[in-house]
Protein backbone atom coordinates (compact mmCIF):
# COMPACT_ATOMS: atom_id res chain seq x y z
CA UNK A 1 0.00 0.00 0.00
CA UNK A 2 3.15 2.35 0.82
CA UNK A 3 4.13 2.33 -3.11
CA UNK A 4 0.89 3.61 -4.21
CA UNK A 5 2.25 7.77 -3.12
CA UNK A 6 5.99 6.98 -4.88
CA UNK A 7 4.01 5.48 -8.20
CA UNK A 8 1.41 8.52 -7.80
CA UNK A 9 4.68 10.72 -7.68
CA UNK A 10 6.08 9.21 -10.19
CA UNK A 11 3.70 10.07 -12.72
CA UNK A 12 3.37 13.45 -11.34
CA UNK A 13 7.01 13.87 -11.79
CA UNK A 14 7.01 12.61 -15.26
CA UNK A 15 3.92 14.80 -15.97
CA UNK A 16 6.09 17.34 -15.07
CA UNK A 17 8.90 17.25 -17.29
CA UNK A 18 6.48 16.67 -20.36
CA UNK A 19 5.15 19.62 -19.46
CA UNK A 20 8.26 21.76 -19.08
CA UNK A 21 9.07 20.48 -22.74
CA UNK A 22 8.40 22.97 -25.09
CA UNK A 23 5.65 21.76 -27.81
CA UNK A 24 8.56 22.03 -30.74
CA UNK A 25 11.31 20.00 -29.08
CA UNK A 26 11.95 16.46 -30.52
CA UNK A 27 10.99 14.02 -28.15
CA UNK A 28 14.46 12.21 -28.20
CA UNK A 29 16.87 14.81 -27.84
CA UNK A 30 17.16 14.66 -24.66
CA UNK A 31 18.05 11.25 -24.98
CA UNK A 32 20.70 12.64 -27.56
CA UNK A 33 22.22 15.07 -24.94
CA UNK A 34 22.82 12.74 -22.46
CA UNK A 35 24.72 10.36 -25.04
CA UNK A 36 26.64 12.94 -26.18
CA UNK A 37 29.10 15.06 -23.34
CA UNK A 38 31.13 13.88 -21.11
CA UNK A 39 32.12 15.91 -17.88
CA UNK A 40 35.85 17.81 -18.37
CA UNK A 41 37.49 20.43 -16.20
CA UNK A 42 35.41 22.50 -14.54
CA UNK A 43 32.34 21.94 -16.85
CA UNK A 44 30.31 19.11 -15.48
CA UNK A 45 27.27 17.60 -16.69
CA UNK A 46 25.09 19.88 -14.71
CA UNK A 47 25.82 22.33 -17.62
CA UNK A 48 23.89 20.86 -19.79
CA UNK A 49 20.31 21.64 -17.35
CA UNK A 50 18.34 24.30 -18.52
CA UNK A 51 16.97 26.67 -16.23
CA UNK A 52 12.98 27.95 -17.13
CA UNK A 53 14.60 30.99 -18.40
CA UNK A 54 17.12 29.17 -20.63
CA UNK A 55 14.72 27.07 -22.21
CA UNK A 56 11.78 29.55 -22.71
CA UNK A 57 14.71 31.10 -24.97
CA UNK A 58 16.06 27.95 -26.94
CA UNK A 59 12.85 29.20 -29.19
CA UNK A 60 14.07 28.31 -32.52
CA UNK A 61 13.90 31.36 -35.04
CA UNK A 62 11.85 32.57 -35.91
CA UNK A 63 9.55 31.28 -33.12
CA UNK A 64 8.77 34.29 -31.32
CA UNK A 65 8.84 34.24 -27.70
CA UNK A 66 5.00 35.40 -26.40
CA UNK A 67 4.61 39.09 -25.12
CA UNK A 68 3.17 37.62 -21.55
CA UNK A 69 6.41 35.12 -21.02
CA UNK A 70 8.33 38.04 -21.82
CA UNK A 71 7.09 40.32 -19.43
CA UNK A 72 7.02 37.30 -17.06
CA UNK A 73 10.90 36.71 -17.70
CA UNK A 74 11.53 40.47 -17.23
CA UNK A 75 9.99 40.90 -13.90
CA UNK A 76 12.01 37.53 -12.95
CA UNK A 77 15.10 38.60 -14.09
CA UNK A 78 15.11 41.92 -11.91
CA UNK A 79 14.42 39.84 -8.76
CA UNK A 80 17.35 38.80 -9.04
CA UNK A 81 19.18 41.56 -9.47
CA UNK A 82 21.42 42.89 -5.97
CA UNK A 83 22.75 46.36 -5.79
CA UNK A 84 25.60 47.27 -4.41
CA UNK A 85 23.94 48.33 -0.40
CA UNK A 86 26.29 51.70 -0.39
CA UNK A 87 25.19 52.47 -3.23
CA UNK A 88 29.28 52.71 -4.50
CA UNK A 89 28.40 51.96 -7.81
CA UNK A 90 31.54 52.55 -9.62
CA UNK A 91 35.45 50.89 -9.14
CA UNK A 92 38.86 50.90 -10.91
CA UNK A 93 38.47 51.46 -14.95
CA UNK A 94 41.95 50.44 -15.32
CA UNK A 95 40.87 46.69 -13.95
CA UNK A 96 37.63 47.10 -15.74
CA UNK A 97 39.81 47.35 -19.03
CA UNK A 98 41.26 44.40 -18.10
CA UNK A 99 38.47 42.74 -17.24
CA UNK A 100 36.79 44.06 -20.46
CA UNK A 101 39.58 42.65 -22.58
CA UNK A 102 39.81 38.98 -21.13
CA UNK A 103 37.89 36.30 -22.46
CA UNK A 104 38.91 33.67 -20.71
CA UNK A 105 37.08 31.68 -17.31
CA UNK A 106 34.60 28.66 -16.97
CA UNK A 107 35.58 27.22 -20.49
CA UNK A 108 36.81 23.17 -19.49
CA UNK A 109 40.22 24.48 -20.49
CA UNK A 110 40.44 27.37 -17.64
CA UNK A 111 41.65 26.67 -15.10
CA UNK A 112 39.39 26.80 -12.52
CA UNK A 113 40.98 28.95 -9.83
CA UNK A 114 41.95 31.75 -12.45
CA UNK A 115 40.40 35.48 -12.65
CA UNK A 116 37.23 35.39 -14.72
CA UNK A 117 36.99 38.14 -17.99
CA UNK A 118 33.75 39.79 -19.16
CA UNK A 119 34.94 39.11 -22.38
CA UNK A 120 33.13 42.75 -23.05
CA UNK A 121 35.19 43.57 -26.18
CA UNK A 122 33.93 40.29 -27.82
CA UNK A 123 30.75 41.65 -28.61
CA UNK A 124 30.79 45.55 -27.89
CA UNK A 125 33.02 48.76 -28.69
CA UNK A 126 34.08 50.25 -25.81
CA UNK A 127 37.50 52.54 -25.53
CA UNK A 128 37.94 54.23 -29.10
CA UNK A 129 41.58 53.11 -29.14
CA UNK A 130 40.69 49.50 -29.17
CA UNK A 131 39.81 48.90 -32.60
CA UNK A 132 39.49 44.52 -32.35
CA UNK A 133 35.59 44.83 -30.95
CA UNK A 134 33.17 42.44 -32.04
CA UNK A 135 29.23 43.76 -33.12
CA UNK A 136 26.95 41.15 -31.44
CA UNK A 137 26.29 43.82 -28.83
CA UNK A 138 25.98 47.16 -29.31
CA UNK A 139 29.24 49.93 -28.78
CA UNK A 140 29.26 51.38 -25.59
CA UNK A 141 32.09 54.29 -26.46
CA UNK A 142 31.12 57.42 -25.01
CA UNK A 143 29.22 56.09 -22.78
CA UNK A 144 29.17 58.61 -19.73
CA UNK A 145 28.09 60.78 -22.73
CA UNK A 146 25.08 59.13 -23.92
CA UNK A 147 24.04 58.10 -20.58
CA UNK A 148 25.04 60.77 -18.09
CA UNK A 149 26.38 59.73 -14.39
CA UNK A 150 22.75 59.93 -12.74
CA UNK A 151 21.59 57.11 -10.12
CA UNK A 152 19.11 56.13 -12.68
CA UNK A 153 21.91 55.92 -15.19
CA UNK A 154 23.96 53.96 -12.76
CA UNK A 155 20.72 51.63 -11.56
CA UNK A 156 19.94 50.92 -15.20
CA UNK A 157 23.29 49.81 -16.11
CA UNK A 158 24.40 47.91 -13.37
CA UNK A 159 21.11 45.83 -13.45
CA UNK A 160 21.82 44.84 -17.61
CA UNK A 161 25.49 43.62 -16.05
CA UNK A 162 23.57 41.40 -13.45
CA UNK A 163 20.99 39.91 -15.60
CA UNK A 164 20.55 41.68 -18.98
CA UNK A 165 17.00 39.84 -19.57
CA UNK A 166 15.59 42.64 -17.05
CA UNK A 167 15.07 44.77 -19.93
CA UNK A 168 16.19 42.30 -22.72
CA UNK A 169 14.20 38.93 -22.35
CA UNK A 170 16.38 36.16 -23.96
CA UNK A 171 19.46 38.92 -24.83
CA UNK A 172 22.23 36.69 -25.83
CA UNK A 173 24.12 38.49 -23.19
CA UNK A 174 25.53 36.27 -20.40
CA UNK A 175 23.79 37.22 -16.51
CA UNK A 176 27.05 38.40 -15.18
CA UNK A 177 26.04 38.81 -12.00
CA UNK A 178 23.11 36.37 -11.40
CA UNK A 179 25.14 33.83 -13.21
CA UNK A 180 28.01 34.37 -11.04
CA UNK A 181 30.48 35.30 -13.77
CA UNK A 182 31.89 38.04 -12.25
CA UNK A 183 32.08 39.31 -8.65
CA UNK A 184 30.36 42.83 -7.76
CA UNK A 185 34.06 44.27 -7.19
CA UNK A 186 34.60 43.12 -11.31
CA UNK A 187 31.29 44.32 -12.21
CA UNK A 188 32.36 48.17 -10.04
CA UNK A 189 35.48 47.97 -12.12
CA UNK A 190 32.84 47.40 -15.39
CA UNK A 191 30.67 50.08 -14.38
CA UNK A 192 33.61 52.43 -14.01
CA UNK A 193 35.06 51.71 -17.22
CA UNK A 194 31.80 53.15 -18.73
CA UNK A 195 31.30 55.95 -16.21
CA UNK A 196 34.45 57.23 -15.55
CA UNK A 197 35.56 60.50 -17.63
CA UNK A 198 39.12 58.79 -17.12
CA UNK A 199 38.15 56.20 -18.97
CA UNK A 200 39.47 55.38 -22.24
CA UNK A 201 35.71 54.55 -23.80
CA UNK A 202 34.72 58.50 -22.53
CA UNK A 203 37.96 60.43 -23.57
CA UNK B 1 25.07 67.86 -61.82
CA UNK B 2 25.87 64.77 -63.78
CA UNK B 3 29.45 65.14 -62.80
CA UNK B 4 28.08 65.27 -59.59
CA UNK B 5 26.13 62.15 -59.59
CA UNK B 6 28.99 60.49 -61.45
CA UNK B 7 31.34 61.04 -58.31
CA UNK B 8 28.59 60.05 -56.09
CA UNK B 9 28.57 57.08 -57.61
CA UNK B 10 32.27 56.60 -57.73
CA UNK B 11 32.27 57.39 -54.00
CA UNK B 12 29.37 54.31 -53.76
CA UNK B 13 31.10 51.69 -54.90
CA UNK B 14 34.41 52.99 -53.74
CA UNK B 15 32.83 52.85 -50.31
CA UNK B 16 31.32 49.10 -51.23
CA UNK B 17 34.76 47.47 -52.08
CA UNK B 18 35.95 48.74 -49.19
CA UNK B 19 33.27 47.89 -47.26
CA UNK B 20 33.97 44.21 -48.68
CA UNK B 21 36.91 44.11 -47.65
CA UNK B 22 36.18 44.91 -44.13
CA UNK B 23 33.80 42.08 -44.46
CA UNK B 24 36.38 39.72 -44.56
CA UNK B 25 40.12 41.07 -43.67
CA UNK B 26 41.30 37.83 -44.56
CA UNK B 27 40.19 37.44 -48.38
CA UNK B 28 43.54 38.65 -49.43
CA UNK B 29 45.22 36.45 -47.04
CA UNK B 30 43.26 33.52 -48.16
CA UNK B 31 43.94 34.31 -52.22
CA UNK B 32 47.18 34.47 -51.75
CA UNK B 33 47.39 31.38 -50.12
CA UNK B 34 44.81 29.56 -51.76
CA UNK B 35 47.13 27.32 -54.37
CA UNK B 36 49.54 26.72 -51.72
CA UNK B 37 47.14 25.03 -48.81
CA UNK B 38 49.37 23.20 -46.30
CA UNK B 39 46.15 20.64 -45.89
CA UNK B 40 47.38 18.92 -49.07
CA UNK B 41 50.27 17.49 -46.81
CA UNK B 42 47.32 16.14 -44.80
CA UNK B 43 45.68 14.96 -47.89
CA UNK B 44 48.50 13.08 -49.13
CA UNK B 45 49.03 11.28 -45.87
CA UNK B 46 45.43 10.55 -46.10
CA UNK B 47 45.19 9.20 -49.32
CA UNK B 48 48.14 6.73 -48.32
CA UNK B 49 46.86 6.08 -45.65
CA UNK B 50 43.21 5.31 -47.31
CA UNK B 51 45.29 2.79 -49.63
CA UNK B 52 47.64 0.90 -47.47
CA UNK B 53 46.92 -2.01 -45.73
CA UNK B 54 46.76 -1.62 -42.24
CA UNK B 55 45.14 -2.39 -38.64
CA UNK B 56 45.15 -6.03 -37.22
CA UNK B 57 43.35 -7.53 -40.25
CA UNK B 58 46.17 -5.79 -42.82
CA UNK B 59 43.66 -4.24 -45.13
CA UNK B 60 43.63 -1.04 -46.89
CA UNK B 61 40.16 1.17 -46.54
CA UNK B 62 39.53 0.90 -50.10
CA UNK B 63 36.86 -1.08 -49.47
CA UNK B 64 34.71 1.58 -47.07
CA UNK B 65 31.04 2.40 -48.11
CA UNK B 66 31.12 6.31 -47.11
CA UNK B 67 27.23 6.45 -48.74
CA UNK B 68 28.10 5.89 -52.14
CA UNK B 69 28.72 2.51 -52.25
CA UNK B 70 32.13 0.49 -51.27
CA UNK B 71 34.97 2.40 -52.58
CA UNK B 72 33.58 5.09 -53.95
CA UNK B 73 35.42 8.29 -52.43
CA UNK B 74 34.67 11.03 -54.81
CA UNK B 75 31.50 12.77 -53.94
CA UNK B 76 31.19 10.96 -50.55
CA UNK B 77 32.01 14.12 -48.12
CA UNK B 78 29.45 16.08 -49.87
CA UNK B 79 26.17 13.44 -49.11
CA UNK B 80 27.14 13.33 -45.64
CA UNK B 81 25.85 13.13 -42.69
CA UNK B 82 23.36 10.32 -43.63
CA UNK B 83 21.74 6.79 -42.93
CA UNK B 84 23.95 3.87 -43.21
CA UNK B 85 21.51 0.41 -42.53
CA UNK B 86 24.83 -1.43 -41.97
CA UNK B 87 24.60 0.66 -38.15
CA UNK B 88 21.31 1.98 -38.25
CA UNK B 89 22.54 4.99 -37.62
CA UNK B 90 22.56 8.70 -39.01
CA UNK B 91 26.62 9.09 -39.63
CA UNK B 92 28.76 11.86 -40.57
CA UNK B 93 32.13 11.48 -42.38
CA UNK B 94 34.58 11.07 -39.27
CA UNK B 95 32.14 8.83 -37.57
CA UNK B 96 31.89 6.63 -40.42
CA UNK B 97 35.72 6.81 -41.27
CA UNK B 98 36.19 5.15 -37.57
CA UNK B 99 33.28 2.39 -38.55
CA UNK B 100 35.12 1.38 -41.28
CA UNK B 101 38.97 1.34 -39.68
CA UNK B 102 37.20 -0.98 -37.40
CA UNK B 103 35.28 -3.22 -39.26
CA UNK B 104 37.40 -3.79 -42.02
CA UNK B 105 40.87 -3.14 -40.40
CA UNK B 106 40.38 -4.39 -36.90
CA UNK B 107 41.19 -0.89 -34.95
CA UNK B 108 39.65 -0.60 -31.27
CA UNK B 109 36.89 2.01 -31.68
CA UNK B 110 37.99 3.35 -27.99
CA UNK B 111 41.85 3.75 -29.61
CA UNK B 112 40.93 5.31 -32.57
CA UNK B 113 38.52 8.00 -30.52
CA UNK B 114 39.89 8.61 -27.47
CA UNK B 115 42.37 11.45 -29.13
CA UNK B 116 40.85 12.33 -32.35
CA UNK B 117 42.14 15.25 -32.81
CA UNK B 118 46.07 16.13 -32.93
CA UNK B 119 47.71 18.26 -29.91
CA UNK B 120 49.44 21.67 -30.76
CA UNK B 121 52.63 20.95 -33.04
CA UNK B 122 51.53 17.21 -33.02
CA UNK B 123 51.52 15.39 -36.09
CA UNK B 124 47.69 15.40 -37.66
CA UNK B 125 45.83 12.38 -36.66
CA UNK B 126 44.56 9.39 -38.80
CA UNK B 127 41.10 10.27 -38.45
CA UNK B 128 42.01 13.92 -39.53
CA UNK B 129 44.77 13.30 -42.46
CA UNK B 130 41.31 10.85 -43.71
CA UNK B 131 38.67 13.40 -43.67
CA UNK B 132 41.16 15.74 -45.32
CA UNK B 133 41.60 13.12 -48.25
CA UNK B 134 37.90 12.03 -48.09
CA UNK B 135 36.85 15.93 -48.57
CA UNK B 136 39.50 16.58 -51.34
CA UNK B 137 37.55 14.16 -53.24
CA UNK B 138 34.65 16.02 -52.73
CA UNK B 139 36.13 19.42 -54.18
CA UNK B 140 33.47 21.25 -56.53
CA UNK B 141 30.72 18.70 -55.82
CA UNK B 142 26.85 20.10 -54.26
CA UNK B 143 26.33 19.97 -51.06
CA UNK B 144 23.49 17.28 -50.85
CA UNK B 145 22.64 15.63 -47.47
CA UNK B 146 19.57 13.60 -47.47
CA UNK B 147 16.31 14.31 -45.99
CA UNK B 148 14.23 11.21 -47.67
CA UNK B 149 14.43 8.55 -44.43
CA UNK B 150 12.79 9.14 -40.55
CA UNK B 151 16.08 8.85 -39.05
CA UNK B 152 17.96 11.69 -41.46
CA UNK B 153 14.82 14.16 -40.99
CA UNK B 154 14.74 13.29 -36.66
CA UNK B 155 18.61 13.99 -37.37
CA UNK B 156 17.85 17.48 -38.69
CA UNK B 157 15.22 18.39 -36.14
CA UNK B 158 16.80 17.09 -32.86
CA UNK B 159 20.23 19.58 -34.45
CA UNK B 160 18.24 22.61 -35.05
CA UNK B 161 16.98 22.17 -31.41
CA UNK B 162 20.23 21.83 -30.74
CA UNK B 163 21.58 24.61 -32.01
CA UNK B 164 19.21 27.02 -30.75
CA UNK B 165 19.58 25.16 -27.14
CA UNK B 166 20.44 27.31 -24.37
CA UNK B 167 22.53 26.13 -21.63
CA UNK B 168 25.73 26.71 -19.57
CA UNK B 169 27.37 29.35 -16.94
CA UNK B 170 26.99 31.79 -20.17
CA UNK B 171 23.34 30.86 -21.93
CA UNK B 172 25.09 30.48 -24.80
CA UNK B 173 23.63 28.29 -27.66
CA UNK B 174 25.15 27.94 -31.61
CA UNK B 175 22.81 30.63 -32.15
CA UNK B 176 24.16 33.33 -29.81
CA UNK B 177 26.99 33.85 -31.98
CA UNK B 178 25.84 32.06 -35.23
CA UNK B 179 21.85 33.43 -35.73
CA UNK B 180 22.50 37.06 -37.35
CA UNK B 181 24.02 38.76 -40.32
CA UNK B 182 26.90 40.02 -40.84
CA UNK B 183 28.18 40.40 -36.87
CA UNK B 184 31.74 39.66 -35.54
CA UNK B 185 33.32 38.06 -32.43
CA UNK B 186 36.46 40.66 -32.10
CA UNK B 187 37.69 41.19 -35.40
CA UNK B 188 36.52 36.99 -36.34
CA UNK B 189 33.39 37.42 -39.11
CA UNK B 190 30.45 34.79 -37.66
CA UNK B 191 28.68 33.51 -40.48
CA UNK B 192 24.95 33.04 -39.90
CA UNK B 193 24.45 29.27 -39.24
CA UNK B 194 20.42 29.49 -39.45
CA UNK B 195 20.79 30.55 -43.69
CA UNK B 196 21.83 28.93 -45.93
CA UNK B 197 24.63 31.16 -47.15
CA UNK B 198 26.12 30.92 -43.96
CA UNK B 199 25.97 26.95 -43.85
CA UNK B 200 27.17 26.60 -47.29
CA UNK B 201 30.35 28.87 -45.96
CA UNK B 202 31.07 26.72 -42.95
CA UNK B 203 29.44 23.56 -44.33
CA UNK B 204 31.56 23.68 -47.27
CA UNK B 205 34.76 25.20 -46.05
CA UNK B 206 35.26 22.17 -43.45
CA UNK B 207 37.80 20.57 -42.94
CA UNK B 208 40.40 23.35 -42.55
CA UNK B 209 43.83 24.22 -42.24
CA UNK B 210 43.79 26.39 -39.75
CA UNK B 211 46.45 28.79 -39.74
CA UNK B 212 46.51 29.85 -35.86
CA UNK B 213 47.04 26.60 -35.08
CA UNK B 214 49.46 25.36 -37.79
CA UNK B 215 46.92 22.39 -38.36
CA UNK B 216 43.76 20.44 -40.29
CA UNK B 217 41.08 20.67 -38.14
CA UNK B 218 37.66 19.06 -39.07
CA UNK B 219 34.17 19.58 -38.62
CA UNK B 220 34.19 17.77 -35.34
CA UNK B 221 36.98 19.95 -33.95
CA UNK B 222 35.14 23.23 -35.39
CA UNK B 223 31.86 21.69 -33.45
CA UNK B 224 33.80 20.87 -30.13
CA UNK B 225 35.81 24.07 -29.68
CA UNK B 226 32.33 25.76 -30.48
CA UNK B 227 31.13 23.77 -27.40
CA UNK B 228 33.84 24.43 -25.20
CA UNK B 229 33.55 28.21 -25.95
CA UNK B 230 29.87 28.00 -25.07
CA UNK B 231 31.33 26.89 -21.61
CA UNK B 232 29.63 23.35 -21.69
CA UNK B 233 30.98 19.91 -21.16
CA UNK B 234 33.45 18.09 -23.75
CA UNK B 235 31.09 17.46 -26.92
CA UNK B 236 31.93 13.49 -27.49
CA UNK B 237 33.55 13.11 -30.70
CA UNK B 238 31.01 11.39 -33.29
CA UNK B 239 28.18 11.70 -30.58
CA UNK B 240 24.63 11.80 -31.37
CA UNK B 241 24.88 15.33 -30.83
CA UNK B 242 27.64 16.43 -33.06
CA UNK B 243 26.26 14.42 -36.00
CA UNK B 244 22.72 16.38 -35.11
CA UNK B 245 24.53 19.35 -35.56
CA UNK B 246 26.14 18.36 -38.46
CA UNK B 247 23.07 17.59 -40.16
CA UNK B 248 21.25 20.28 -39.47
CA UNK B 249 23.94 22.76 -40.87
CA UNK B 250 24.66 20.34 -43.90
CA UNK B 251 20.83 20.33 -44.89
CA UNK B 252 20.81 24.08 -44.56
CA UNK B 253 23.78 24.18 -47.04
CA UNK B 254 22.89 21.80 -49.54
CA UNK B 255 22.83 23.28 -53.10
CA UNK B 256 26.18 24.79 -52.17
CA UNK B 257 29.43 23.60 -53.23
CA UNK B 258 32.27 21.72 -51.25
CA UNK B 259 35.49 23.53 -51.82
CA UNK B 260 37.38 21.63 -48.67
CA UNK B 261 40.24 21.58 -47.47
CA UNK B 262 40.40 25.40 -46.79
CA UNK B 263 42.51 27.72 -45.20
CA UNK B 264 41.54 29.29 -42.32
CA UNK B 265 42.36 32.20 -39.87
Amino acid sequence: MRAAPIGLAVIVAVAGCAAARPASEPPDLAAAIAASFRARGQAGLDRLQQSELQRECSRPQPDPLPADMQERLQKQALQTVRFPDDARWLGDWKRGEAIAQSGSGLQHSDPPAAARGGGCYGCHQLSGSEISYGTLGPSLYRYLERNGAGADAMQRTWARIWNPHTVNACSIMPRFGDGGILTPDQIRDVMALLFDPQSPVNR
Amino acid sequence: MTRFRALVACAAIALAGLRADAADPLSDYHRMLADDNPAELAVARGQELWQTPRGPRNRTLEGCDLGLGPGVVKGAYAVLPRYFADTGSVMDVESRLVHCMVTIQGFRQDELTAAPFSERDAPQTDLEVLAAYVAEQSRGATIRVSQSLAPEVQSYERGRALFFRRAGPYDFSCASCHGLDGKRIRLQQLPNLTRPEGARTAFGHWPAYRVSQGAVRTMQWRLSDCVRQERLPELIFGSPASIDLTTYLGVLASGGAMDAPSLRR
